[in-house]
């Protein structure tokens, strides 16, 4: 079991204690499991056909493989039809309020070290009503796993455009077309410094098995997108991606010291261009030197952001698979760092702190 | 030196008495001491002059000697406004005595002014007669022309009302320091430390306690703390030897319990409550926050105990300070988010969703003037009803506050009791004044603080029939919800901001689980009533028909109001409330006895409506927000105009029917 360093050495906290008390009950930690080990009573209560189901499915099934005990995990939701995603997993969770999840989730994570963190959220959750605690909890590298589900629409509230929404989206809303500029989750993750940010489709099981399993093994925050059918409002959102006529074409696979080369017959790569970034070529008309080799431990995050920049609304030349990871001490890791150092002369003596400054003594 | 009246006599305006004259002849000069039982002063100056820093450090020496004190700081709520303009004036005021105090004083009897722009900001607060001590070298031409002043008032006559003495304390301080080595403006920068030196002199301050603080301030810069400790020396020196003071004062200590004693702020007193309630419940405190006046000095404090095992969070707003609170607070820490009244409105969602998780975490209010950004460096009273009401839905919170400065520390102990017990989300409502004024405290026994780990007893096993784990099962007593921390095996579950089933806490639509469940959480903050005392009655004399009622940092103005009536011959009682939410279950009963009852306020009638609503009471509400504490000789006034409305004390009022009162002829009195 892992023990919680929590302020007081000396004694158990009441939450070592409680953690204890449990295992005495149960045995050691139970981390070989099933995926339906990970399943709840709750009924599921997505829209028939809802990629959800699919995530979920993944999720529950990919898991054990981490050896995560279920009572170390914990989920936090915000609110929209991803956001119901706590209801059924048999671990600890939250389904919070809109957009809140990643602060809740960075209180829970720095206090308790000890255990797995993961936000759940979709994309108007988190980059519309959320979109600064997102930003602030990528910079500040707490330990927990982002999971996106990007609809590109407003679930919950039926089918209102979202930040992620193509311009000109025609919604119940926007009768004439939306006007706003949509967000690239990636580009704007890579912009706030995030330490790993990733991208994989709901109805492919082994590339979204492999990204999150990455992300879930990263100290610090992850963030994945996982582009997710909404069948009900925005249904075949991501075909272009998803076809397998199209598919080849316009996806990017992005895989860590392989080049970037793709669509049918690997026709296509990507090489450098002026100022730092990238372009698509056609590969028989290139050097092989110059296509680029995929390196997802770049420091300088300006090219994973130049890599997310090559898709455009429409979903051309997508890159998926993992954008950038890399090394950097983690949030929660420096406060019980400062705490501890804080404690090197000694814990806090209470008495002593209530009789500090000047004092004087009346007496009797 | 210039001055209107060089040689000062001894001063007893403001209704100070001056008790015994005796002199003493230091260096020749024939000085006399003069014992006073209790002196304001008013320190006024540029925000660069360090008038807060001089009047904390006057307090500090005032509390070591063992004089009872209360302090009001005012500042203005730019950080650097123009120097020797209006909105740049930064004050502070103390008033010590031999006996205890409950207010800083209604006015100063002595005004120290150090430029034009002080003397003009706070000159008609000081009444006739009062000493005034100015800074002659700042009355040039350019400062009183800033400030408007056609002619120079210290040379104009026009403060021939009081006892003026005007003294070159900038030139004198720049004359201690010239072997200092300092520049001219750094030298200039000592005459706070000069005055304070001066002032020392004059009330018999002990000085070893601000020599040994210069030398800690200025630890890495020995040049500057030698500057200042001189400029201190200089300015007690010329108290001593010069004829512009003729008589020093003398206020005896002050009759306190026996004990050991510190000086402290509302705002620290507030944090090292927050840090005990963290030791004697064993949890781990966290602190999600986000900066604002007058609340950031928690978090500042509460930053420097992390030996404590004490987290702070600088959120990035105040929304993220609250849900990280109540993260922790999900994983078993004691939860705690400071703020001051535009917080709290951002909060409010995640408020609602802590009453509806049932989980444990403390809000901190420190009010300020409102509404928006309102008064952010002055005091008010105006976010009671936000704390009661606003939120979404029926969202239930209990509403406490601390009296005065010392009173924070118990109060954030007894904040913290209420959410671990209840399992709830607790409002503490400071203010401006609290928050940085200071007093002497008490230093409470570590050991004898309430135990709290009772409080918090994490369920580790299923307790519901079918072995599984029921977190909406409540305890039979408090109606607290079984609490299961992340990391208990077998206990996994989870909850949210959608209603929940009974006992599973399952997500539930159902109209008759909703119609309980909100039924249930109203009962479950009403029962807190059963674990808090009677109402807290002040009532010497037993039988008083006028009862003045009031709720936080009220208490030593009307408690100082009262003083006044009884010394006058007449009753009154004071009732003064920490729970707001819930009240004390005799609450209602204690009202009935009185044929009026006063609510002074600093808002609009807040707790004057609560009253209203739910007791019946036909309260007569006093209110003000003017960003100040209420001045007691005012309240005084208000009482006393109510005592003779009620009209002679001839018969016992009846005790039982609140219905003697008459509603109709007591409004019609009123109007
Ligand atoms: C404070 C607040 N504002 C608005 C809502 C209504 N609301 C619920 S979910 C949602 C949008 C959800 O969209 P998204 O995050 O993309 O989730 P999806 O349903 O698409 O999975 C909105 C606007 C709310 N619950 N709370
Ligand atoms: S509305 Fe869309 S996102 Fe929501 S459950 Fe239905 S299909 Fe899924
Ligand atoms: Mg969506």
């Amino acid at each position: 079991m892992t023990t919680v360093e929590l302020g007081m050495p000396d004694a158990p906290t009441p939450i070592d204690a409680a953690i204890a008390r449990s295992l005495e009950q149960h045995g050691p930690k139970l981390t070989e499991l099933k995926g339906k080990d990970f399943k709840t009573d709750q009924e599921v209560r997505w829209c028939p056909g809802c990629g959800d189901y699919v995530i979920l499915n993944a999720v529950q099934s990919f898991l054990p493989s981490l050896g995560i005990a279920r009572e170390d995990m914990v989920i936090v939701s915000g609110i929209g039809c991803s956001s119901r995603f706590p209801y059924y997993m048999n671990t600890y969770g939250m389904h919070s309020i809109h957009g809140r999840a990643p602060a809740i989730a960075t209180g829970l994570a720095a206090s308790r070290p000890d255990l797995s963190v993961w936000v759940v959220t979709g994309d108007g959750d988190a980059l519309s009503i959320g979109g600064n605690h997102l930003i602030h909890a990528l910079r500040r590298n707490v330990n927990m796993t982002i999971l996106l589900f990007n609809n590109r629409i407003y679930g919950l509230t039926k089918g209102q455009y979202s930040p992620t929404s193509e311009v000109g989206k025609v919604t119940k809303s926007t009768p004439m077309g939306s006007l706003d500029h949509p967000f690239n989750p990636v580009s704007l993750a890579l912009g706030a410094d995030a330490t790993f940010v990733g991208r994989a489709m709901d109805s492919d099981r082994k590339g979204l098995t492999d990204v999150l399993r990455q992300a879930a093994e990263h100290q610090g925050t992850s963030l994945v997108e996982i582009y997710q059918n909404c069948n009900i409002f925005n249904d075949g959102a991501f075909e272009l991606l998803k076809d397998p006529a199209t598919g080849p074409m316009w996806t990017i696979p992005l895989e860590h010291g392989k080049p970037l080369v793709f669509g049918p017959d690997g026709a296509s790569c990507v090489v450098r261009e002026d100022f730092g970034g990238l372009r698509i070529a056609e590969t028989n008309q290139v050097d092989a030197s110059e296509i680029v080799v995929h390196d997802a431990t770049r420091e300088d995050p300006s090219y994973a952001f130049a890599l997310s920049r090559l898709s455009s609304q429409d979903l051309r030349y997508t890159p998926m698979g993992v954008f950038r990871k890399v090394r950097k001490p983690s949030y929660e890791a420096m406060m019980a760092e400062q705490l501890d150092e804080a404690r090197l002369q000694g814990a806090g003596d209470l008495a002593e702190l209530l009789a500090g400054g000047d004092t004087w003594e009346v007496k009797a | 030196m210039t001055g209107t009246n060089p040689t000062v006599a001894p001063s007893s305006s403001n209704g100070a008495l001056a008790t015994s004259v005796s002199t003493s002849a230091p260096g020749g000069l024939v000085k006399s001491v003069v014992e006073l039982d209790r002196v304001v002063i008013r320190l006024a100056g540029d925000s660069g002059d360090g008038m807060q820093l001089t009047g904390n450090r006057f307090t500090s020496e005032t509390a070591s000697f063992g004089n009872d004190l209360k302090t009001l700081p005012n500042f203005p709520a730019e950080i650097r406004a123009p120097t020797g303009t209006l909105p740049g004036v930064s004050s502070f005021q103390l008033q010590f005595a031999d006996h205890d105090v409950m207010t800083p004083g209604d006015a100063p009897d002595v005004l120290v002014a150090m430029n034009p722009a002080a003397l003009k900001a706070n000159l008609a607060e000081l009444p006739g007669g009062g000493l005034l001590i100015l800074d002659s070298d700042e009355f040039t031409p350019r400062n009183l022309a800033k400030v408007g002043y056609a002619t120079n008032p210290i040379e104009d006559g026009s403060l021939e009302g009081w006892q003026t003495v005007s003294v070159p304390l900038t030139s004198m301080t720049t004359d201690a320091l010239k072997d200092s080595g300092l520049g001219k403006k750094e030298a200039e920068r000592s005459k706070n430390m000069f005055t304070l030196g001066l002032l020392s002199w004059m009330y018999h301050r002990p000085t070893e306690g601000t020599i040994r603080f210069l030398e800690r301030q200025f630890r890495r810069k020995p040049e500057i703390a030698a500057a200042n400790i001189a400029a201190f020396r200089a300015g007690y020196n010329y108290g001593d030897t010069t004829e512009a003071f003729a008589v020093s004062y003398e206020i005896k200590p002050a009759p306190m319990k026996p004990g050991r004693y510190r000086n402290i702020s509302g705002n620290q007193a507030l944090a090292l409550g927050l840090v005990a309630a963290g030791q004697r419940s064993g949890l781990p405190v966290f602190l999600g926050a986000y900066p604002i006046t007058p609340a950031s000095d928690i978090l500042h404090e509460l930053s420097r105990h992390k030996s404590f095992g004490v987290r702070t969070f600088q959120a990035e707003d105040e929304i993220a300070g609250i849900g990280a609170a109540l993260g922790a607070s999900f994983g078993g820490a004691l939860g705690i988010t400071t703020t001051s009244g535009p917080g709290v409105a951002l909060k409010a969602e995640t408020i609602g969703l802590a009453v509806m998780t049932e989980l444990p975490l403390v809000i901190v209010d420190v009010q300020r003037g409102g509404p928006s950004t309102g008064l952010p460096t002055k005091t008010e009273q105006s976010d009671l009803l936000q704390a009661m009401f606003g939120r979404n839905g029926e969202a239930p919170v209990p509403v406490i506050a601390p009296r005065s400065p010392g009173d924070c520390f118990d109060a954030a102990v007894e904040a913290a009791r209420i959410a671990l017990t209840y399992r709830t989300p607790v409002m503490l409502l400071s203010d401006g004044y609290l928050a940085n004024g200071a007093e002497p405290w008490a230093i409470p026994d570590a050991d004898s603080l309430p135990d709290l780990t009772t409080a918090v007893a994490f369920a580790t096993e299923p307790n519901g029939e079918d072995g599984e784990f029921l977190p909406y099962l409540r305890d039979e007593e408090t109606l607290a919800r079984a609490w299961a921390i992340p990391g208990t095996a077998g206990m996994q579950h989870r909850i949210g901001g959608l209603e929940k089933a009974d006992r599973t806490g399952n997500i539930s639509y159902d109209p008759a689980n909703h119609d309980f469940m909100t039924r249930t959480r109203q009962a479950k903050i009403d029962g807190i009533a059963a674990t808090i005392p009677p109402t807290d009655v002040e009532d010497p004399d037993g039988d008083a028909r006028v009862a003045v009622i009031g709720w936080g940092s009220t208490y030593g103005p009307i408690g100082a109001a009262c003083r006044r009536i009884r010394s006058s011959g007449r009753k009154v009682a004071q009732i003064h409330l920490r729970h707001i939410n819930p009240f004390p279950a005799d609450l209602g009963e204690v009202l009935a006895r009185y044929d009026r009852v006063i609510c002074p306020e600093m808002n609009l009638g807040q707790l004057a409506l609560l009253l209203r609503a739910k007791y019946l009471v036909d309260v007569q509400s006093h209110t003000q927000v003017r960003g100040m504490p209420f001045r007691s000789a005012e309240l005084a006034a208000v009482i006393q105009d109510a005592i003779d409305i009620a009209g002679p004390d001839t018969t016992a009022p009846d005790t039982t029917a609140p219905a003697a009162v008459d509603p109709v002829a007591v409004n019609g009195a009123l109007q």
